[in-house]
């Protein structure tokens, strides 16, 4: 009788342990987060401060999530064969951190539709596709006012990349952020069609200074540009990481990028269940998605404090970089006095503002 | 300032490496070998420098090491193509991946660590000649080296025995190796020099004209050095001025950018590119130009049968 029923409450004990496991397992099992990389972690740029991003969030979540990713995804269809695969592999939240991974990246979201992905810098969204985006142009307008405020000859350079939005928008926003201090400026723009060829990135700084600008700015990614100015006694601005050390004299500030807010904040939405689809984020100096790299100490008193007014009016609303009037540099008004730039415009943008030399292939 | 002088100058500084990689190369396809491995050994050359010189503070050793590391690697190359008689386009675009991935993995820890450049020389006098001074005389050693290598390479085939017997080796190994010659030795000293001036080539990168180390720096420069060397027709005087031609043109579409020139800027990101098949097509509009200057047996294994 007495070993009947211990046998009986053995049983249950063990069938409850049974129908237990798997629950406990699942609550368990942590988020899977991937990462898709344009180039190496140890670019020094880019594709390091998203890498930073990425441990932020592991620090932050603990072992609530489980982190992968894969570096050097060319912007082709290997791009799309690396989407899927992580897909596959349970990944249930994965950001791209490229531009080009934009048409594979919907591809592939359409066919895992319980996937969330999450695209940077793209301007096309889904029910399970986000795009989100620091607000480059208010580093780069700080950038101009430094630049417009330390130009000797009035000439201001700009390396760009390729012709999308957002390095477009770079060039603009640096060139009015400049005029604001110093009517008289111009901006010389290059394209050098590369992410990253110190080479010629350092061919195209060279150029600009032997054509009058002694103040470059960048939109590639590696520290080519400071290493020039260094040499040649003119100064220079940082993209996505700190590269004074590459050119301490020559840096005065630069942009750089803290994704791992953003990435906690995503992450946690996923966990609790209100992440949704189709939104577009952007996040500036005040969220702390822009960071602007220390200021060189040649920069005189008066500019810092120039500066400084201007951050904090970015910061607090009161100023923003495409505000009205905005002229093409063909004349034509593009946004009228008192109005703010379209979103629609903001994101197709590709048309210089007036005072940049150069035209945007079309 | 007159802009017009640091353009050339700097198109200059572009040029040496593409000297460099492709003089080697010049002497390894003379000699029958095809290594499409450059990208890889400039690559291995330009993480060895860096980490040596970093280390030693000279950049003599810099160099060395670049030179020893692009050789280390052509051997292997050597050894598996000459050795093994695998197929040597094959075998020279697995050299390519193995040495980026190699250069990454050995260079995780120099990423981002800066190194201060090698100065160009001044020589007191000589330099202040107005645009004449700046234009040929404020390079780093470098750049004359290259041009010595050039005399060098130039005396080499042209001229000495060994370099006829190297010329010959390309051509016919058949009859090198029947007239006593041996095939494989000539063509592994071939394969090591193209190794260690590619070594060379890619530290020019590292050391002199962007001073750090990243990841893939070369950005695709193996693979012009690699048509420089078809361009020149395997002549080594054609061989430098393609070299210069291409860096000179790269340089002028940047400078016409700047200038805002009213040319569109995709044509001008095609001139580099457009100008070398333009030339190419000229030098070549007689088809036995290329035929009479391949060396050939380029691309082919040789099997002593004796």
């Amino acid at each position: 009788m007495i070993h009947s029923r211990i046998w009986k409450s053995l049983g249950l004990i063990t069938a409850g342990l049974i129908a237990a496991a798997p629950l406990a397992a699942v609550a368990a099992e942590p988020l899977k987060v991937a990462f898709v990389y344009l180039g190496p972690r140890g670019d020094g740029g880019w594709t390091q401060q998203h890498d930073m991003g990425r441990l932020g969030l592991e620090k932050a979540m603990g072992d609530k999530i489980k982190t992968t990713f894969v570096e050097n995804v060319p912007e082709t269809a290997d791009s799309e064969r690396v989407l899927r695969q992580l897909a596959a592999e349970g990944n249930m939240l994965i950001f791209a951190t490229s531009f080009g991974y934009m048409e594979p990246l919907l591809k592939v979201a359409k066919a895992y539709p319980k996937v969330k992905f999450e695209h940077v810098n793209g301007y096309k969204v889904a029910d399970n596709v986000v795009v989100y985006e620091p607000r480059f142009e208010e580093g780069f307008y700080l950038i101009g006012v430094i630049a417009g405020q330390m130009t000797k000859t009035n000439t201001l350079g700009f390396i760009a990349s390729f012709p999308i939005p957002s390095v477009v928008r770079n060039c603009d926003a640096m060139t009015i952020g400049a005029l604001g201090v110093n009517p008289k400026i111009k901006t010389k723009a290059i394209w050098v069609s590369t992410w990253y060829d110190p080479g010629k990135e350092r061919q195209a700084a060279e150029t600009l200074i032997a054509q009058g600008a002694d103040n470059v700015a960048q939109n590639t990614d590696s520290p080519a540009s400071i290493q020039v100015a260094q040499e040649k006694g003119t100064y220079a601005f940082s993209i996505d990481a700190d590269m004074a050390k590459y050119g301490p004299k020559a840096q005065l500030t630069g942009t750089t990028e803290d994704w791992s807010g953003y990435y906690i904040a995503e992450t946690k939405k996923v966990l609790d269940g209100s992440w949704t689809g189709k939104r577009y984020t952007r996040w500036g100096l005040k969220e702390g998605m822009v960071v602007m790299a220390p200021l060189n100490s040649a920069i005189p008193p008066a500019a810092v404090k120039v500066f400084e007014e201007k951050k904090a009016a970015i910061i607090d609303g009161s100023l923003k970089p495409f505000m009205g009037p905005v002229k093409d540099n063909a004349g034509v008004e593009k946004v009228a006095a008192g109005k703010m730039m379209s979103d629609e415009d903001f994101n197709k943008i590709n048309w210089f503002v007036a005072g940049v030399e150069g035209n945007v292939p079309q | 300032m007159n802009p017009i002088v640091p353009m050339i100058a700097s198109s200059v500084v572009a040029a040496t490496p593409l000297i460099y990689a492709a003089l080697g190369e010049t002497i390894t396809e003379k000699a029958g070998v095809l290594n499409l491995g450059i990208e890889g050994m400039m690559l291995v050359g330009a993480v060895a420098g860096f980490a040596a010189t970093l280390a030693t503070g000279s950049d003599l050793l810099g160099f060395t090491a670049a030179a020893a590391a692009g050789l280390a690697l052509s051997l292997v190359f050597g050894f598996l193509t000459l050795s093994m008689q695998t197929n040597q386009v094959a075998t020279g675009l697995a050299l390519t991946l193995f040495g980026v991935g190699l250069s990454a993995f050995v260079g995780h820890d120099l990423a981002g660590v800066p190194l201060s450049a090698l100065p160009p020389i001044d020589l007191p006098v000589l330099t202040q000649i107005p645009i004449v001074g700046p234009l040929l005389f404020h390079y780093d050693i470098m750049v004359y080296l290259s041009l010595v290598l050039f005399a060098a390479v130039q005396w080499f085939v042209s001229k000495s025995h060994a370099g006829l017997t190297m010329r010959a080796v390309g051509e016919s190994p058949g009859v090198a190796h029947a007239i006593g010659k041996s095939v494989l030795t000539t063509r592994y000293l071939a394969v090591m020099f193209g190794g260690a001036t590619a070594g060379i080539a890619g530290a020019y990168l590292s050391l002199v004209q962007t001073p750090m180390w990243v990841e893939g720096m070369s950005a695709g420069k193996g693979w012009i050095a690699l048509a420089l060397v078809v361009f020149g027709t395997w002549k080594p005087a054609r061989v430098v001025l393609g070299a210069y031609l291409f860096g000179g043109v790269t340089q002028f579409q940047l400078f016409a950018q700047g200038f805002n020139l009213p040319i569109p800027t995709e044509f001008l990101s095609m001139l580099p590119y457009a100008a070398t098949v333009v030339v190419l097509v000229i030098i070549c509009r007689d088809p036995k130009t290329i035929l009479l200057n391949q060396p050939a047996s380029l691309g082919r294994s040789f099997h002593s049968t004796a």
